[in-house]
């Protein structure tokens, strides 16, 4: 959900970043941080466990400029990938006004790629979305180990709609920003439809 | 799209600024903040300057949105007010009109007694405010900003 402030002329959006454990959510909000001014970003925050798994999200608020005299901010999000946190999944999804799947592109991760975008449809779902209908990007992220899928047959599986999507490798930052940048056009756009 | 964007104007940005003033005042508190239930800033009031208020705002939410879930969990409608007492710094935080979360950070210098009283009272002024604010919004006086936005204003935006 949007939140406009005619007020202060903002414009913040909420972007989450949803996948399986270990897929690289954090990584690439940790690499946006690293590569931002400090003037067009927040603190980041991320509330994990002691082994350094995310527990309940990673926070990152992110300024990119203005349009027509109102700043627009962006809150990027991640999730706990881990199957076990679901509740805090679905809560972490309110008012969500785009998503970035980022897939792990190891062979053996396949299904824990299916099965975290099932879970991501049915969680939007409950919350009253469409994942056909949101501002919605995919991110094969691992490209660079030795043991990815061919990127066919993760587009098969984990992109049949199409919707627009990126190789990456998060660790260095390949693909990070061009996937931030789809997901937040994708976002203004449909705000200026009138979603 | 969600289709429940939230807009604030002017005016109500105004009267919810003038109630956490008052609440501030009333209730002896260090900083009072309205924040909306996705962890957005709406207003601050006494002293945060030195706060972190984004974080706080996105903590804060992420807090009442867990607490929510727990109330479903043991079907409890909600959890209305929570307190966390700290050695220096205590916080209550209640939700407002469904929509907001209101928040007052206080020291010695108040009680827990003293917040909850006037909590109570500018939460049914913030109430009526966000009610308007609502029946505004759903009278289309929203967003007329995007009609005017280009596809090139976009595009001007990731520009390196």
């Amino acid at each position: 959900m949007s939140f406009i402030n005619y007020s202060s002329r903002e414009i913040n959006c909420k972007i989450v970043y949803y996948g399986p454990g270990l897929c690289g959510k954090t990584t690439n909000l940790q690499y946006i941080y690293n590569k931002t001014n400090p003037e067009a970003k927040g603190k980041m925050i991320s509330l994990a466990t002691e082994t350094e798994r995310t527990l309940f999200f990673d926070f990152l608020p992110l300024s990119l400029g203005e349009i027509r005299g109102f700043k627009t901010r962006f809150h990027l999000y991640t999730v706990p990938g881990q199957v076990f946190y679901d509740a805090s999944r679905k809560l972490i999804l309110k008012g969500v006004d785009g998503v970035v799947f980022c897939a792990d592109s190891q062979v053996e991760r396949i299904e824990a790629n299916i099965e975290s975008l099932d879970n991501l449809r049915t969680n939007l779902a409950d919350q009253g979305y469409n994942l056909d209908k949101i501002a919605y990007v995919v991110q094969y992220n691992k490209r660079d180990l030795p043991n990815v899928s061919p990127l066919p047959e993760l587009k098969k599986l984990l992109n049949p709609t199409n919707v627009p999507e990126y190789e990456a490798v998060a660790t260095t930052g390949i693909g990070v920003f061009d996937t931030l940048k789809a997901v937040a056009k994708l976002v203004l756009t449909e705000l200026k439809r009138g979603g | 799209m969600s289709g429940n964007q939230m807009v604030m104007f002017e005016e109500e940005q105004q009267q919810i600024q003038a109630a956490c003033e008052l609440l501030q005042r009333a209730s002896n508190a260090l900083a009072v903040l309205v924040i909306d239930k996705n962890g957005q800033e709406i207003v601050r009031s006494g002293q945060t300057e030195h706060l972190d208020i984004t974080s706080l705002s996105s903590l804060f939410a992420g807090n009442v949105a867990a607490t929510g879930g727990i109330a479903k969990l043991l079907a409890e409608k909600e959890f209305s007010g929570q307190f966390h007492e700290g050695e220096k710094t205590s916080v209550h935080i209640s939700l407002v009109a469904q929509r907001a979360i209101l928040v007052v950070l206080f020291d010695q210098r108040s009680s827990l007694g003293l917040v909850r009283l006037r909590v109570r009272k500018a939460a049914e002024a913030l109430t009526v405010v966000f009610e308007t604010l609502v029946r505004k919004m759903n009278s289309g006086g929203k967003s007329q900003v995007f009609g005017e936005i280009t596809d090139d204003d976009i595009d001007n935006l990731f520009n390196d």
